[in-house]
């Protein structure tokens, strides 16, 4: 520990920590995907809002998913210091006081869910201080080093936000919301599993008990595989609840299709670069559901409700 | 080694942008609650018909 710290004081003599440190301690690539969820599951919810409180609840949003960032930095520095991936970070790297990250992860969780409470409604607001409690506590300090189900379970984080943007419109959550998050929730597995196949011992180094690393890679392959095929028919669910419309039924199906297939060749043929693939192609099919959504919403087109 | 004087002028400006960045956030944040109160309180006073 010693030895770490004064690895730490070197780096922080060397670099002091700009404000782009602390920027960089609110994940703003999450954040990025956050904001654009939530901003989906607002719209979808089709309940006309100010525009002011709209754009207040997407910032409360998004600061909210920055606080959880700041937290899990705080508290994993020590892990993300082992891994080539994370090890760049402010914390680890030492520009930044694991403590300041702190005060920054608790001041602005206040700010967003007091502002989301006062601006727009009590009932988005519980729902962003779950979200936040879930990812920093239950995900990052209780299940992240504690069991191979850790993103299944702590996938659920990442999957409220278009919930939070429903109900930051609606007042409500209503099936429709559960839906666009039960898709996020089942997306995490197959996305971050694929991830840690390409990452090589970096999880174990940490004594992270990734599926992989505990499972190993080919029992992680049949259940990214298994996941996949909970994910697809999850997607297509919206063209048939009156949430999506035409154009999500082909992106879904088109987008399902070409999922399956990538997590079936991941399967077949064991090789880190199908890994690589299926990674950056879910990133791309989570995208297009969500625009396609967004979009259908947006320009006002029906949605095809095939059993409603 | 490095300089010692040119370690305390980059501290020096860290330290600045830190606070300007600090001071742009919570103008922003009062901004904001400024602009949430009136927006709050034109629907209120539409909805009453005042």
């Amino acid at each position: 520990m010693l030895k770490i710290g004064a690895t730490e004081l070197q780096a922080a003599a060397a670099a002091p920590a700009r404000w782009q440190d602390y920027v960089l301690l609110l994940k703003p690539r999450v954040m990025s995907l956050v904001v654009f969820t939530a901003l989906t599951g607002l719209v979808c919810a089709n309940v006309k809002m100010d525009p002011v409180l709209a754009g207040t609840a997407i910032l409360c949003i998004a600061v909210g998913a920055g606080a959880s960032g700041a937290l899990n930095m705080w508290y994993d520095a020590d892990i993300d210091r082992l891994m080539r991936r994370t090890r760049g970070r402010p914390v680890p790297a030492g520009r930044v006081q694991g403590a300041d990250a702190l005060a920054l992860g608790i001041t602005l969780s206040l700010f967003s869910v007091g502002l989301m409470a006062l601006a727009v409604n009590l009932f988005a607001a519980s729902l962003l201080a779950f979200t936040i409690f879930f990812y920093a506590v239950v995900y990052t300090m209780w299940l992240k080093r504690a069991t191979p189900q850790n993103i299944v379970i702590g996938g659920l984080a990442g999957a409220l936000p278009p919930a939070v943007g429903w109900a930051a419109a609606s007042g409500a959550a209503p099936l429709n919301a559960w839906l666009l998050v039960a898709i996020i929730f089942a997306w995490t597995p197959p996305h971050f599993w694929a991830l840690s196949l390409t990452m090589g011992d970096d999880y174990e180094r940490a004594g992270v008990p990734m599926m992989a690393v505990v499972k190993g890679e080919a029992s992680t392959r049949v259940q990214i595989f298994v996941y996949s095929l909970i994910l697809v028919p999850l997607a297509l669910a919206p063209a048939a609840t009156g949430l999506g419309g035409p154009l999500y039924l082909a992106v879904a199906a088109l987008g399902g299709a070409l999922f399956i297939g990538l997590a079936t060749r991941l399967l077949a043929r064991k090789d880190k670069r199908d890994a690589r693939r299926l990674f950056a192609f879910s990133i791309l099919y989570l995208f297009l559901l969500f625009a396609a959504l967004l979009g259908e919403h947006l320009v006002g087109l029906a949605p095809l409700g095939l059993f409603r | 080694m490095s300089d010692p004087k040119n370690e305390d002028a980059a501290f020096r400006k860290a330290r600045q942008g830190r606070n300007i960045a600090i001071m742009l956030g919570l103008l922003a944040f009062v901004a904001l609650v400024f602009i949430v109160t009136i927006t709050h309180l034109r629907g209120n006073v539409l909805s009453t018909g005042n």
